[in-house]
């Protein structure tokens, strides 16, 4: 692994707190996952490609817009292993940096209509923008 | 009965509906909701990072706020309190947030946890209790089918949240029993509406939806209930199939106790 591609795992390790070799690829977090079939990479292949150090390709992805945050993996795992928490760690090694944030305010006017709560707004913005 | 009351930014505004009922149900019951001063929004996700403070301070503040007068904290809407709890379990249990929010908050007497959070339906079960509830009903919904919609926020990971049952909740159902309703049970109740994503992707939040909305039709629920706005949101304007009304529960709660109108 190059220097970089292994500062970027650790980071993204750091970030989500849990040592993805915990994983013991039973499978259960994918099975649970609702939004399964929107993900190019499902909840247990984050665990497992986070290990293995491609996180680029995560960051890449569109399955990190795709994660709900219903934490039905991390109610599932047998392992405590929070699949969720590698998706939300990868979507932030890309976000937190300079111009890479996926929702921008400008956007926002025009998706408003009368009965958006401001608890979708904020939502959205927490996690798809730093 | 009374307790510090966190509302959110959503009751304020497009949610108000979940709140007014709230209060003048909980003045029926006996139960006063004092709400915070100075209360600033949660931000609506838990921030799951680890190395994220500054996000979490939000609901830190409410949390010292309830503790300096000495009360639990009332949460009303799912994803505040769900935020909240969780926050609250690490300024408990994670050394790391806890000496960092602590550092910069420089409290007169710092904070590591000690306030209890309870959401609304844990306070009628828990606090009320569902036959005291049940013996204030003035007007019971009877014949009613109430579909109770838990989905997230409530539940998972229901080792922090500690609400009910994660995978067979039945706390809602309990509560639609106490007001003389009958719960309709349905395998999509503790299922994602979509959350933020029908910010960006209409399509998908409709896709979760639509299955939501069929499957409690299915069943036979004439309504669907439940404690969050954006789930709310989901339900009602993004569902394109097999439509159900979709209330709050606090609004039912109202009509049960005979204040509804009195509360608009
Ligand atoms: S939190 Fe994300 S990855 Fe986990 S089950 Fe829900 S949608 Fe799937
Ligand atoms: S449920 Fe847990 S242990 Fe099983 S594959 Fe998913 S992350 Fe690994």
């Amino acid at each position: 692994m190059s220097h970089n591609k292994e500062t970027l795992r650790e980071i993204v390790i750091e970030t989500a707190g849990i040592n993805p070799r915990k994983c013991m690829k039973c499978g259960k977090c994918s099975g649970a996952c609702p939004a399964y079939d929107e993900m190019e990479y499902h909840p247990h292949q984050f665990v497992s490609m986070v290990e293995a150090g491609k996180i680029e390709e995560l960051m890449n992805s569109e399955a990190i817009y795709m994660c709900l945050s219903c934490f039905a993996c991390v109610e599932r795992c047998p392992r405590g292993v929070e699949p969720a928490s590698f998706i939300e760690a990868a979507r932030l090694a890309l976000i937190r940096q300079s111009g890479k944030n996926h929702l921008k305010a400008e956007e926002i006017p025009a998706k408003l209509n009368d009965k958006l709560p401001q608890q979708a707004i904020v939502s959205a913005f927490r996690k798809y923008s730093k | 009965m009374t307790f510090s009351y966190y509302p959110g930014c959503t009751l304020k505004t497009k949610g108000k509906d979940l709140e007014t009922y709230a209060i003048k149900s909980a003045e029926v019951l006996g139960v006063t909701m004092e709400e915070l001063e100075d209360w600033q929004c949660c931000g609506a996700v838990y921030p799951m990072a680890k190395n994220e403070i500054a996000t979490k301070l939000s609901s830190v503040r409410a949390l010292v706020a309830a503790r300096d007068k000495g009360q639990d904290l009332l949460t009303l809407c799912s994803a505040c309190h769900h935020v909240i709890k969780r926050v609250n379990n690490d300024m408990a249990n994670d050394q790391n947030v806890q000496l960092k929010a602590n550092n910069y908050m420089a409290l007169d007497v710092p904070y590591t946890g000690e306030t209890t959070v309870i959401h609304y339906l844990e306070m009628l079960r828990d606090r009320v209790g569902f036959d005291n509830l049940k013996k204030a009903v003035v007007n019971p919904l009877k014949g009613v089918k109430i579909a109770a919609y838990y989905g997230c926020m409530l539940l998972r990971p229901s080792k922090t949240m500690a609400f009910d049952d994660a995978e067979n909740p039945t706390i809602m159902e309990d509560f639609i029993k106490a007001i003389g309703a009958t719960p309709v049970v349905y395998p999509y109740r503790n299922e994602c509406c979509g959350g933020y994503v029908a910010m960006e992707n209409n399509a998908y939040a409709t896709k979760k939806c639509n299955t939501i909305c069929t499957s409690a039709k299915e069943m036979g629920a004439d309504m669907i209930i439940t404690a969050c706005p954006l789930c709310m949101y989901n339900l009602d304007a993004n569902t394109t199939e097999n439509n159900l009304p979709v209330l709050y529960f606090t609004q039912l709660l109202a009509r049960a106790l005979g204040v509804e109108e009195d509360a608009q």
